[in-house]
């Protein structure tokens, strides 16, 4: 009986996928020699997928029943044991953290992609600040990334500052661009606030795409200037004044790399410090309640516009922070680097790690990102399974993989609330 | 003067487009309450099975005549109706009722499916098409300018108006239009009064996606250059159009089209072409904040 | 007689064509309590939330006479500014923060004294302030009010998982612990037994010993001649009473409003029908204000 009704769905499955993948899959269009479309055939690429769907399908319903992926809320096995270890897991994993770089075995690679995920958990703790404990959704955040960058980049190139006063300033004009597009658009509610903030991320790389004279449209921005330590530059020359020279080392290239890793876990830890303070501080609570229900906040005499702009600045100056960070690592920015997808990116990771957690975030960006690392060699591959793993993961758990919320102050012991009951935000 | 005509006839054209996709928004919005955030790619979708119908037709020898056009417009409709039901079916239905932000996240990672679906199995140069329908009628000439109505541009029209009407019908005179608006008012009475309200959502989104097919076909014959990431940008326009036009309002939806069409058409021919994104954008922002019912919404009032 | 604490002055509401209020005025004593009557659609929620500064008033004056300080126009007010000035409020459909605990609810409503106590945030992220020291004063004001609304050990649970009857105290600790001159009950009896009826009671009598003074709107009639120190009833939009307990019950205006539709019943309007039969009957709420 099972089987029948397995093999009925899988051989639905199958058709469909047959009509989906058919015509894009096995019928390639390529540009021929002559410069006129021509198509290729692929039948067994389609015909792999299609099989692919039909297997699939039929295990899914064999082992699991009709129903057997369905969203689940509730603390599974999984967030079970994550909160048992939480306590252990978050220091455990700042001390791998710390002494990822004396790792032996860790070579460049390991640490450009530490740095690459350090990056994506800041920014995911910064847009945590909007999404996760104010509920408003931003699909923007990569603009205060970008302003941050720029910030830098401009700042370097036309008045000579150095990295570490342009740090703080690119932080508060992020912010200050954060109040401004924010102001117009807060008393926007849930869909439309996210529309409005994507249109304004893209506003600002289109102004910084064509503004030529000022950012060099897309050729960007080359040659911006490397952080040093402390005034000791990193130079491979070594001698008198540069940072191998001063502590008496051998000049390596590594030393960058390692200071700008440890640079980035200090800007993502003070993110996480500040956040951790503030949610358990006036104004973090009013963040929650305001994510809760926002009218009743009002009755109660809270400033609902302030409170959301505090949230919308301080979530705006750490990408600022992020972006002049990004700037000077790479050395070289272009608006190629801050589009849509950045923002969908950082969002995701939010929304999986669970709304308003800061280890779920960090496990997110750890996951997203150095998962989608192994796809790297296959670049268009990587995002296809990017995309299909939000799918996936938003399907079985729409409340992230921590779904709890810990209460900010108790008078007994602080346990863990249900998901269910905690909101998301109207706008 | 003739440039304004040429600029009126383009941008109204390009405007039928842009209501096409819309009205697949506003369905959606309006039944569900969300935005459909693949829609745009199920639009670019539309346009490679277009693509692939008409080389298919034109090996097989039966392309060219307006038969072959209907051809290529039915393949694509089907299949990229087959998307639409299928999006529904693995971002949306098993959402159902849960957080608000899932099926947002879970349809954004859709849409980056369907681009890097496309861009892996199509590869990601852009494709440019033989034009099949060259030429147009000679309006007006002015000064050496010669404003043309090309036949594109009527077809784009001809067909649009003609899909709206058949459309209109559908969702006002049939049950299934019935069923629609019902679950639109009240989706938990209405499936206490016997409505598949499952069933309704899918054919929804299989209509939304058919109207999206239909503008993918228009925008390969009119501009003959597509690539998998076209669906981005005009789906954001579109959604723009539908939001201009008062969410929910499917005459809102086209007229929101048109004039997006048209600002961004006449913005390109006297300011900027830079920056006709901008305009776009800036008319999004702005109509939420000054006009956040569109021009054919309705209010909603407060409740506390 | 004391003084009045709320003063209305000819308080018109109008949305659109319609008129939902029309030159309402009455006051409210201080360190009375005074419920807010009348057949559902009489306006008395577009009042309310007049008063609490959700609706701007089309016309009239709304002033708060807080003890030893200058009267205040509360229809100039920004609605986050209400509360400030001393006026709380609780919600017919309870509005509380359900993914927070209820001590987190009752410390929210101390938002702007802690608030002001960090330093506006910077001081407190920096440890600097004396946010300590005014984090336990304000803990131990949510202690006293949860033990007032007997809900002391229910503190380190979510709002949104306590019952019903719960929840509603929870809100009414939660607008006291604004601490205000006025509280404002939009139907706090609703959906309560009996018992958490009298109970009800008993709390409203104890906040208003404590010098706080109520308005409230209330369909449980029972509660109302109980408790209420001054009544006020209103029909269509229009006062048609303002008196005590007892002046009211005797009122012909009132009995016809609440009664008399008998007799005009082709006239009245559909969502008003069911009134008579449930106030005739004695005690019960029925339907919901739109």
């Amino acid at each position: 009986m099972r089987l029948q009704l397995a093999l009925k769905d899988a051989l639905v499955g199958a058709v469909v996928a047959a009509l989906l993948f058919v015509p894009l899959v096995a019928l390639r269009t390529d540009v021929g020699s002559t410069g006129a479309l021509t198509l290729r055939y692929r039948w067994t690429d389609a015909a792999i997928l299609i099989g692919l769907v039909f297997i699939g399908r039929l295990a899914l319903v064999l082992w699991m029943g009709r129903d057997g992926l369905r969203p689940s809320t509730s603390a599974g096995p999984w967030t079970l044991r994550l909160q048992r270890l939480g306590k252990l897991a978050a220091p455990a994993f700042l001390a791998v953290a710390l002494v990822l770089p004396a790792i032996p075995g860790i070579d460049r690679y390991w640490l450009d992609l530490g740095i690459l995920v350090l990056t994506y958990v800041m920014l995911g703790w910064g847009l945590n600040i909007v999404v996760g404990l104010a509920g408003l959704l931003d699909l923007g955040y990569v603009a205060f990334y970008a302003v941050g960058a720029y910030s830098y980049a401009l700042l370097a190139q036309y008045f000579g500052l150095s990295f570490w006063v342009c740090l703080p300033l690119a932080g508060v004009l992020a912010a200050f661009w954060g109040i401004l597009l924010g102001f117009p658009v807060l008393r926007l509610r849930g869909d439309y606030l996210a529309i409005v903030t994507l249109a304004f991320g893209e506003i600002i790389r289109v102004v910084l795409l064509n503004w030529v004279s000022l950012t060099g449209g897309p050729n960007g921005i080359s040659g911006i200037p490397r952080p040093s330590f402390f005034g000791l530059p990193f130079s491979m020359a070594g001698g008198e004044g540069t940072f191998a020279g001063f502590f008496g080392l051998e000049p390596s290239s590594t030393h960058r790399v390692i200071f700008l890793y440890y640079l980035i876990l200090a800007l993502a830890l003070l993110t996480n410090w500040v956040t951790i303070r503030l949610r358990r501080q006036p104004l973090g609570r009013a963040w929650e309640a305001l994510r809760e229900d926002e009218i009743a906040c009002r009755a109660l005499g809270i400033n609902v516009t302030v409170t959301k702009l505090t949230a919308f600045a301080l979530g705006a100056m750490f990408g600022g922070f992020a972006g002049a960070f990004f700037a000077t690592r790479q050395a070289f920015i272009s608006p190629e680097s801050f589009t849509f997808i950045e923002s969908a990116i950082i969002l995701a990771i939010v929304v999986l790690g669970g709304l308003g957690s800061q280890i779920g975030v960090a496990i997110a960006a750890l996951a997203l990102i150095g998962g989608t690392e192994i796809f790297r060699d296959l670049q268009e591959w990587r995002m296809l399974v990017f995309g299909g793993a939000m799918v996936v993961i938003m399907v079985l758990r729409p409340r992230g993989l921590v779904g709890t919320r810990t209460p900010s102050i108790a008078l007994g012991k602080r346990r863990a609330i249900d998901g269910k009951l905690v909101g998301e935000g109207h706008g | 003067m003739a440039y304004a005509l040429q600029q009126l006839i383009n941008g109204i054209s390009l405007g039928m487009i842009y209501g096409l996709i819309a009205v697949g928004y506003t369905m959606v919005y309006g039944i569900i309450g969300m935005i459909n955030f693949a829609h745009g790619d199920v639009f670019m979708i539309g346009a490679f099975l277009s693509l692939i119908a008409v080389l298919l037709l034109s090996m097989g020898g039966v392309m060219g005549g307006p038969a072959g056009i209907i051809l290529v417009l039915l393949l694509s409709v089907v299949i990229t109706g087959v998307y639409g039901w299928a999006i529904e079916r693995i971002a949306y239905r098993p959402l159902r009722g849960s957080f608000r932000l899932a099926p947002l996240i879970s349809a954004i990672g859709l849409s980056i499916v369907l681009q890097n679906f496309v861009q892996v199995s199509q590869g990601a140069r852009v494709k440019p098409m033989e034009t099949l329908v060259p030429g147009g009628i000679e309006v007006m000439r002015e000064e050496g300018f010669v404003v043309q109505f090309a036949y594109t541009q009527m077809m784009i029209i001809g067909v649009t108006l003609a899909v709206l009407a058949v459309f209109t019908i559908l969702v006002t005179r049939t049950p299934l239009g019935r069923a629609m608006r019902a679950c639109e008012q009240d989706r938990k009475m209405a499936s206490l009064l016997g409505i598949d309200t499952d069933k309704t959502i899918s054919l929804t989104f299989v209509i939304g996606a058919a109207l999206a097919s239909v503008a993918g076909t228009m925008y390969l014959l009119r501009y003959g250059v597509i690539d998998f990431y076209i669906g981005f940008l005009a789906g954001v326009k579109a959604f723009t159009a539908a939001v201009l036009g008062g969410i929910g309002s499917l005459p809102g939806a086209v007229l929101g089209g048109l004039l997006i069409g048209l600002i961004e058409t006449f913005w390109s021919a006297y300011f900027s072409v830079q920056y006709k994104d901008v305009a776009a954008f800036s008319i999004l922002v702005l109509t939420l904040i000054f006009l956040p019912t569109g021009l054919l919404g309705r209010q909603e009032v407060e409740k506390v | 007689m004391s003084r009045p604490i709320l003063e209305v002055q000819g308080l018109t509401m109008r949305f659109g064509g319609l008129t939902a209020v029309s030159g309402v005025s009455f006051a409210a004593r201080s360190g009375e309590i005074t419920a807010l009557i009348g057949p559902n659609g009489a306006g008395k929620t577009t009042l309310f939330n007049c008063v609490t500064g959700f609706y701007r008033p089309s016309e009239g004056i709304i002033r708060l006479h807080k003890p030893g300080e200058p009267p205040t126009e509360l229809q100039r007010l920004a609605g986050h500014r209400i509360a400030r000035a001393g006026v709380a409020r609780t919600f017919q459909n309870i509005r509380l923060f359900p993914g927070m605990t209820a001590l987190e609810n009752l410390l929210i409503a101390q938002h702007n004294r802690l608030m002001a106590s960090t330093g506006w945030g910077i001081g407190a992220v920096l440890g600097l302030s004396g946010y300590p020291r005014a984090e336990r004063q304000a803990v131990e004001l949510a202690k006293r009010w949860l033990t007032a609304t007997d809900l002391m050990d229910r503190a380190d649970d979510p709002a949104g998982a306590l019952p019903y009857g719960q929840q509603r105290r929870l809100e009414i600790a939660r607008a006291m612990c604004t601490e205000p001159a006025l509280l404002c009950l939009d139907e706090p009896a609703a959906g309560l037994n009996p018992r958490e009826s009298d109970e009800l009671a008993r709390l409203l009598l104890d906040i208003r010993a404590e010098g706080t003074s109520i308005l409230l709107i209330e369909h449980d009639m029972g509660v109302v001649m109980r408790i209420s120190d001054r009544v006020v009833v209103l029909d269509h939009g229009v006062l048609i009473a303002d008196g005590t307990p007892a002046e009211v019950r005797r009122n012909a205006k009132v009995i016809a409003a609440y009664l008399g539709e008998d007799e005009e019943e082709v006239a009245a309007a559909d969502d008003r029908r069911a009134m008579p039969q449930a106030s005739a009957a004695g005690l019960n709420r029925s339907g919901s204000n739109p």
